[in-house]
């Protein structure tokens, strides 16, 4: 809602400037977006009249004119505008005028002729966007009269973003209402007296759906001049309010809606075929809008028809058809109240959105209909003439909102918003608001809902109301107690921070992607997935949700990678979007590194990356599980990893991830010059830690073995480590392989693994017997399940 | 004893003249060994009468004592000087860096939440999250929003199907805790969010925080003395606060948080389009609706809740000029938080 500031004051003229009004309004909760001023910057421009006008001996396009305004006479200028003629009178910028843009007007000479000021176009003073030729006053315009003053230019536009509860706002009067109460100043509008008919004419209107429009109030006008210009005070409020004039009938019912809040429409009453028959589309119905567009109509569209055909889209748009055009001579005019549930999201499935219909379907007052068509009357008439005949309304008295009736208490006044306000206050408020105190009690009030308040229907509705104009920032601030109960604390439950910080300490920094892929990267990952689409996605980059977080890291890693960083080691944790029956939002925690194992140092940074420096990355964040021996790696496969640098991950029975190199096509695809490795983790499956359970420490000293085995090159070490640990006994305490050799020296198809057991007991020495035997105990095994042999 | 004195004035002459701790054994050797000059001239006493010998003897172990003690003394000296050239030749460049791995940082919102989590859960808040692809009933129905309700139109919804959406809020957590728990409840609900608006100051997925306390006797004062502090304790400043009414069909009374502008103070710049002031948070009574929808009586428990926007919270904090930045994961960025 936007509306001239000195409009507004022939309302309600409280001792405030325009800012400070602004700002008043603002901290009522009618947020004001800007307050500009209605024209550009200018000096020196008063109204000219045009007493000749000839041909520039030189120049086709120019003409030379003969201006009267200029206090010392008539001037001579050149104008390139094609519509420069005598009679005419327009803005006039006098020699030392300063037009917007610090544009200084100075005598000239044009091709040889001299040229004493400019005429100007709308849009040269910034006062409409009519930049085809000079801007034609009307005739009686007073020359010579500074064009600030005589258009009032001293005003600014004030933009108010409204809620959508605040509908009772989109209207002069709705605005004024509030200014008044906020100040507690009169508000006085303009004097709407019912225009007397001169005519009996009248349209007969049925109401087909009474809860769709339950209201409507309608009057014929003959004999209308449609040729008569609307005023240049009702142009300007309209072009200071962001609309252009169109004709008079449209204007009049635009500066209705704006002044009162009541969306109108005119028919031109020859195009109508009969009565006015309001009722819900049949699916298929055709209708073409006055935007041109011919829409097919969806069932349960209200349609206002002439009882033969669609005439218009009921609140919203009217139909190009029974538009008044330049033949009209005699109109309908239409004042309706239309449900907002009838309204709401109808103009949006069309792909409309006008003024009419932000109104209805946000509320307009269901009281105002006669009003409104009294007050278009009398505009029409002062302007274009004509017979009008009655006011007729018809009413569906059963569908009509009904009153409504909300009780305050006094004692929740206090409770629910912490201050105590003065029952005179109280009620002063409300009153003045609109509401009407209908009964009072020991406990509080009851008010009368006025029409035009769509939002207010509840206590909690009033208790707003009190706090907004009261001030919310007149209500105290005060800290909030409770019982504060230590509750228990799940110590198994992994923090999500730990894993976080891990990653951290480990070179990775977090990165945040969006949820939503391009549908081909997400098939590069998960081929077989059908992943969750958005039926209105912002681009094709971001139309589904991602079954994984590795491809959002691999993009950021394309995105650094293209500006010249060449080590990245990024993180993310999010949901992914597993789809199926029943979809599954899993919470996962991936990684990427690429790039030199070091950042590049005076100590290294010359080796880059491979698989075993993130399956560490990933032993680190199961280790803070504190049960990693429920964890394994085994050789696996998914389409996005190298078949042979895969390994999925595993809790008991069920995976928890993958980690792997990235398969060489699609890092081909993807551009990367080199092998970029990845993990992802189910968080939910890693979580739950185990619980330390402290085992005594052995005073006895433990033994070392190493034993270097030659096997089968194929042989995992998983295994092997799991044969050996199992024939070892339980006096081992450790076994780790701390060398693997495969080449020179060694058939082609075995490997030499060297690997080391500690032994110690809780209680006593070890001997060598049992050691030896526990050794002789594992080789045995080796050998008879891998063949291995002892090097 | 003429050989005595210039003897050992010719033992300590050597000892002082050793260059290293061999050097200085074999003057030892010389002098002091078995078969060294002055152990020698203890051998020459039995010419000596026996009144003269035990004189005599004594002199000479004077000067084997006088020669041996000098020998100590440049023998610590040697090994000092041999320790220091060891020390030298160790001698590294310190300010070389160091060896290893270079912590990585935590994502700048990741970094916001944590705080503003830390600020809460001190209060006695617990965290709680829900899915991000909701049913239109916990994202709208039950928050007071019903279908077609013009207050949709400010969501911009991104829609899987008819009836389910990317959540456009974190506030449908509220209504998944309310129809868990009883009051009294305190909790705040970070996450992702989604709008379907994209431009340089509206991004289709960003983070917020919402908040919502619902016990017996909590007013509209205490939401203000929550956000306050709130806002003054993230900003550790005293900056000024104000609330305007606003609409949000799931709280009333509704307000919006402006604090002052923490660019230019409130004069009026660019950061703040000139109005001095920076929204930063709305908030509201819980809505007797939204409480009918979880079973929780209005007239026993009122309660408050609010919602702030993460991302715009780490531009005034930390001075981000671009919101884009935040998802682009530049290393560059991430490097500075």
């Amino acid at each position: 809602m936007k509306f001239s500031n000195a409009w507004l004051r022939e309302w309600v003229n409280p001792q405030l400037s325009a800012q400070e009004l602004a700002d008043q309004i603002t901290m009522a909760g009618l947020e004001v977006d800007g307050v500009e001023p209605v024209a550009g910057d200018f000096t020196g421009v008063v109204v000219g009249e045009i007493l000749a006008c000839e041909q520039h001996p030189d120049a086709d396009k120019l003409r030379v004119c003969t201006v009267a305004g200029h206090p010392d006479g008539e001037m001579q200028v050149v104008c390139g505008a094609p519509n420069a003629r005598a009679g005419i009178k327009v803005p006039f910028a006098l020699v030392g005028a300063v037009l917007p843009g610090d544009f200084k007007i100075k005598k000239a000479k044009l091709r040889g002729v001299e040229s004493r000021g400019m005429l100007c176009a709308q849009n040269e003073l910034e006062l409409g966007e009519d930049s085809d030729g000079i801007w034609e006053l009307p005739t009686d315009a007073p020359t010579g009269t500074d064009l600030r003053e005589y258009l009032q230019l001293d005003d600014v536009a004030i933009e108010v973003d409204l809620t959508p509860n605040r509908s009772d706002c989109l209207g002069i009067a709705g605005v004024a209402r509030e200014v008044g109460v906020l100040n507690r100043c009169p508000v006085e509008g303009p004097a709407i007296e019912p225009v007397k008919p001169t005519i009996d004419d009248s349209l007969p209107v049925s109401l087909m759906d009474g809860e769709a429009c339950p209201r409507y109030v309608g009057r014929v006008i003959r004999n209308i001049d449609v040729s008569a210009q609307t005023p240049l005070w009702m142009q300007e409020r309209l072009r200071r309010a962001g609309l252009r004039s169109i004709d008079p009938v449209v204007d009049v019912t635009n500066y209705v809606l704006l002044e009162l809040g009541q969306p109108m429409h005119a028919f031109d009453l020859a195009k109508l075929e009969g009565g006015i028959k309001v009722r819900l589309a049949e699916q298929g119905e055709k209708l073409t809008l006055l935007d041109g567009q011919e829409v097919t109509l969806e069932e349960g569209t209200l349609l206002i028809t002439d009882g033969k055909k669609p005439l218009a889209m009921a609140g919203i748009m009217g139909g190009e058809e029974s538009a008044v055009s330049g033949e009209t001579r005699d109109i309908f005019l239409e004042s309706a109240f239309f449900n907002p549930l009838a309204i709401a999201g109808k103009a949006r499935s069309y792909g409309l959105h006008t003024d009419s219909s932000h109104r209805f379907e946000r509320g307009v007052d269901y009281r105002l209909q006669e009003k409104a068509v009294e007050r278009a009357t009398q505009l029409l008439l002062d302007i274009v003439g004509g017979e009008p005949g009655p006011v007729h309304l018809r009413e569906m008295e059963e569908t009509m909102p009904a009153e409504r009736h909300i009780t305050l208490r006094r004692a929740r006044v206090e409770s629910g918003l912490g201050v105590k306000i003065a029952d005179d206050e109280i009620v002063d408020i409300l009153t003045r608001l609109g509401l009407e105190k209908i009964d009072q009690g020991d406990e509080g009030w009851t008010f009368l809902v006025p029409s035009f308040r769509f939002d207010l229907a509840i206590e909690a509705d009033l208790l707003e109301e009190l706090a907004r104009v009261y001030g919310y920032n007149r209500i105290p601030s005060v800290s909030f107690s409770a019982a504060l109960d230590i509750v228990p604390d799940h110590e198994v439950e992994l923090d999500g921070t730990i894993l976080e910080q891990t990653l951290l300490a480990r070179g990775y920094h977090e990165a945040i992607t969006f949820s939503f892929i391009d549908r081909d990267t997400a098939a590069l990952f998960d081929p077989s997935a059908e992943p969750v689409a958005l039926q209105n996605p912002i681009s094709a980059d971001l139309a589904v949700m991602r079954t994984s977080l590795i491809p959002g890291l691999c993009k950021s890693l394309q995105y650094n990678l293209n500006r010249q960083q060449d080590r990245v080691r990024l993180f993310e944790t999010g949901l992914r979007f597993v789809p199926g029956a029943d979809l599954q939002q899993q919470p996962m925690l991936a990684g990427l590194v690429y790039g030199p194992r070091q950042a590049e140092s005076w100590t290294g940074g010359k080796e880059w990356v491979d698989f075993y420096d993130i399956k560490a990355d990933v032993e680190a964040l199961l280790a803070e599980t504190n049960a990693a021996d429920e964890f394994r790696f085994e050789a696996g496969e998914h389409p996005a990893l190298h078949p042979g640098q895969c390994a999925r991950i595993l809790r008991g029975e069920r995976q928890v991830g993958v980690v792997g190199a990235l398969h060489p096509q699609l890092q081909k695809k993807l551009d990367l010059p080199k092998a970029a490795f990845v993990f992802e983790l189910d968080l939910e499956a890693i979580g739950e830690s185990r619980l330390p359970s402290f085992r005594p420490l052995s005073r006895f000293p433990a033994v070392r073995r190493d034993l270097a085995l030659l096997i089968d090159a194929d042989v995992q070490a998983a295994s092997l480590v799991e044969t050996a640990a199992g024939a070892a006994g339980e006096m081992l305490t450790d076994l780790k392989i701390f060398d693997v050799y495969q080449g020179e020296g060694i058939d082609f198809n075995r490997k030499s693994v060297a690997m080391g057991l500690t032994f110690q007991h809780p209680s006593r020495t070890l001997n060598d017997e049992e050691i030896t035997a526990a050794v002789d105990a594992v080789v045995k095994q080796l050998e008879q399940k891998y063949n291995a042999s002892l090097r | 004893m003429q050989d005595l004195q210039s003897l050992t004035e010719e033992a300590l002459a050597q000892v002082a003249k050793a260059e290293d701790l061999a050097g200085l054994d074999q003057v030892r050797v010389d002098y002091l060994g078995k078969k060294g000059q002055l152990t020698a001239l203890l051998k020459g006493l039995g010419k000596l009468s026996a009144e003269e010998r035990p004189a005599a003897g004594a002199k000479i172990n004077e000067a084997k004592q006088q020669v041996q003690e000098q020998i100590n003394a440049r023998r610590a000296a040697l090994e000092e000087a041999a320790i220091n050239a060891k020390l030298a030749a160790e001698t590294i460049d310190v300010t070389l860096p160091g060896r290893g791995e270079e912590p990585g940082n935590a994502h700048p919102v990741t970094r916001t939440l944590r705080r503003i989590e830390k600020l809460f859960v001190r209060l006695g808040f617990s965290v709680e999250e829900g899915p991000e692809i909701e049913d239109d009933y916990h994202n709208f129905e039950a928050l007071n929003i019903p279908a077609h309700h013009p207050a949709r139109a400010m969501h911009d919804t991104f829609y899987i199907d008819p009836s389910t959406v990317l959540r456009t809020h974190t506030s449908p957590v509220q209504i998944r805790t309310m129809e868990k728990a009883a009051p009294p409840i305190r909790i705040i609900c970070p996450g992702r969010v989604y709008r379907c608006d994209s431009d340089v100051t509206h991004s289709p997925m960003f983070h917020q925080v919402e908040g919502l306390v619902v016990d017996k006797g909590v007013s509209f004062a205490h939401l203000k003395g929550c956000v306050d502090q709130f806002l003054k304790a993230f900003f550790e400043a005293d900056v000024p606060v104000r609330f305007r009414p606003s609409y949000f069909p799931f709280t009333e009374p509704s307000a919006e948080v402006d604090i002052q502008c923490t660019a230019c103070g409130g004069d009026g710049c660019r950061v703040c389009s000139g109005t001095g002031w920076l929204e930063v948070m709305g908030c509201g009574m819980v809505h007797p609706n939204v409480f009918a929808s979880c079973n929780i009586d209005s007239d026993e428990y009122t309660g408050f809740a609010f919602g702030m926007g993460v991302e715009r919270l780490a531009m005034l904090r930390y001075g981000v000029n671009d919101l884009r930045l935040f998802f682009d994961n530049d290393l560059r960025f991430l490097k500075q938080f």
